[in-house]
């Protein structure tokens, strides 16, 4: 049980997707100008996450490892097109404003990192867990970031109030408000997740992640940036 | 090299500078255009004024409180950018999105990259920036001068001169050379008074605290490429926020560069680029954007303009 609670709940702060393993933040900073933008990109991304987590899993001992990451293209690309076909038939405004990044969820590198570090190692129910809980984790992030550009940017939550009774400081609803934001809030995690854990976190993390990692080989962990007193990950 | 440079074994004489008296300096540089700003817009000048450097001061002081640092407010730096921004507002802004600009200056562009001298772009203009993003309707409210006497000759607010040309009408009909010298004319609170603006430049050139170079290139290459672009150059060089461009922010030294070569090379892409977005941009003034866009290249500013030490190879190889 211990087992299964954790592949679920490391998602939500611990390993954050994107405010820890600072993946997928393409999407993250271009539709969180509104809260609503930013959970209907979290559920749409949770969704083919979990399905191609459960894929792959299943998969994992038929796929040969000279093709893993076509195959587990292939499968993500099937999930992000029933997606954006449901999107499309009954949420047409959630579509306008999702955009191009919709489909872009094929390349989102949480579900890509995800499958490679997780589910073609560990068995269909866990990968599941994984998958639901980087979702939550990631929706969650989408969602704050959303809600506080919302709220300081046009002075609404959730489209309410209408007619403008907050006033809008519009530079939050900007690309440079976004990054700001994204910032703050990557601090904030930090601060937390070492409150919650203590410090040797970043180390444990900066080793677990770098496993899962394509630049693994050339960057030998961050150890020229733990060399220099940096901080890894 | 003059001889100048030729240095003698100690004891040394030290020649006084500080960064408090060079911030002293550049604010007493400012009183003509605070006090030009008064005649022109009224007692609410002084009122922005006031909430801007306060809010500064006090910006930095709790910054320096929270990072645990020494209190830093001491050197004026932050009042030279609580001015510098409130020179750069309109006379009708609420003050709380003031407030809100000094505190982006001040917390975001200064304090988060280390303080005073590790900013890398000026602090006061990321203020305006964010400001004019923010609040584009507030910020784009010109108050005609002497409205506050109730001496407005039309309404209480009209465009600004460079507004005015591009969209095509013309200056002239309403502004002689002498109101765009004298202030005479819709704008933000320090840059409509280009006399005032003059004079304290040349206060900080004569003092040395500026070198002429930045401003001398800054406005030729605008005067220029004025005239090339078939304009008439006394409307770009004193209808806009020029003047205090050149002689107050772009020759911040945080955010300059060190050698002579270098900073013309700075100055000159501060006027094109500003002539670019004025003629070729959609809004009608660039300095502000120019300024910050060549602070940011400063660094690759002083890399290619490196003084080379002598007898050392002509080719600089990493």
């Amino acid at each position: 049980m211990n087992r299964y609670w954790q592949s679920f709940s490391k998602g939500l702060i611990r390993e954050n997707p994107t405010f820890r393993l600072v993946l997928g933040t393409c999407p993250t900073l271009a539709v969180t100008t509104a809260a609503l933008n930013g959970l209907g990109m979290g559920a749409a991304a949770t969704f083919v996450l979990v399905c191609s987590n459960i894929v792959i899993s299943l998969l994992r001992k038929l796929i040969p490892n000279s093709v893993h990451l076509p195959a587990y293209i292939v499968v993500i690309a099937g999930f992000t097109t029933i997606v954006q076909m449901l999107v499309k038939a009954y949420l047409p405004a959630i579509d306008t404003a999702l955009g191009i990044y919709l489909p872009l969820i094929v390349v989102n590198c949480i579900i890509l990192g995800r499958a490679e570090a997780f589910a073609g190692k560990n068995s269909v129910g866990l990968s599941a867990l994984d998958g639901l809980g980087m979702g939550c984790g990631f929706t969650g992030a989408l969602v704050l970031m959303g809600a506080i550009r919302e709220l300081l940017g046009k002075g609404t939550l959730f489209g309410w109030p209408e007619g403008g009774m907050i006033p809008a400081i519009g530079v939050f609803a900007l690309p440079a408000g976004g990054f700001f934001v994204f910032g703050v809030l990557v601090w904030l995690t930090d601060r937390l997740s070492v409150r919650l854990q203590g410090r040797n976190t970043r180390e444990e993390l900066s080793s677990e992640v770098c496993a899962a990692c394509a630049l693994a080989g050339s960057c030998h962990g961050g150890a020229c940036l733990k060399k220099e007193g940096g901080d890894a990950s | 090299m003059s001889d100048r440079w030729i240095l003698s074994s100690s004891p040394h004489l030290h020649s006084g500078h500080s960064t408090t008296r060079i911030m002293g300096d550049v604010l007493i540089a400012l009183i003509p255009a605070v006090i030009a700003s008064f005649v022109l817009f009224g007692w609410r000048a002084l009122v922005v004024e006031t909430v801007c450097v306060a809010s500064c001061m006090a910006a930095e002081y709790l910054s320096c409180r929270v990072m645990k640092k020494p209190n830093s407010t001491g050197d004026l730096s932050c009042m030279v950018t609580g001015l510098l921004l409130a020179m750069n507002l309109p006379v009708s802004i609420p003050l709380w999105q003031a407030v809100f600009g000094c505190v982006t200056s001040i917390v975001v562009a200064k304090m988060m990259f280390g303080g005073l001298g590790q900013n890398f772009v000026n602090p006061a203009l990321v203020g305006r920036i964010v400001l004019t993003g923010s609040f584009p309707g507030d910020m784009n409210t010109w108050t005609h001068p002497f409205a506050w006497l109730g001496r407005a000759a039309d309404g209480v607010s009209s465009a600004t001169p460079l507004a005015m040309l591009k969209n095509g009408e013309i200056v002239a009909e309403r502004y002689s050379i002498w109101d765009l010298l004298l202030g005479n004319r819709t704008g933000s609170l320090g840059e409509t008074c280009a006399l005032a603006l003059i004079l304290g430049g040349a206060y900080l050139l004569v003092r040395r605290v500026i070198s002429p170079a930045i401003p001398l290139c800054f406005i030729g290459t605008v005067g220029v490429l004025a005239l090339l672009c078939g304009e008439n150059p006394v409307y770009h060089l004193l209808g806009g926020g020029l003047m205090i461009g050149a002689f107050f922010m772009a020759t911040d030294y945080v955010t300059s560069p060190i050698t002579t070569s270098g900073k013309i090379l700075y100055a000159v892409g501060c006027g094109a680029l500003t002539m670019l977005i004025r003629l070729g941009g959609s809004l009608p003034e660039g300095v502000s954007f120019a300024i910050v866009i060549m602070n940011i290249t400063v660094p690759l500013i002083e890399r290619i303009t490196k003084p080379r030490p002598f007898g050392a190879e002509r080719r600089v190889r990493r």
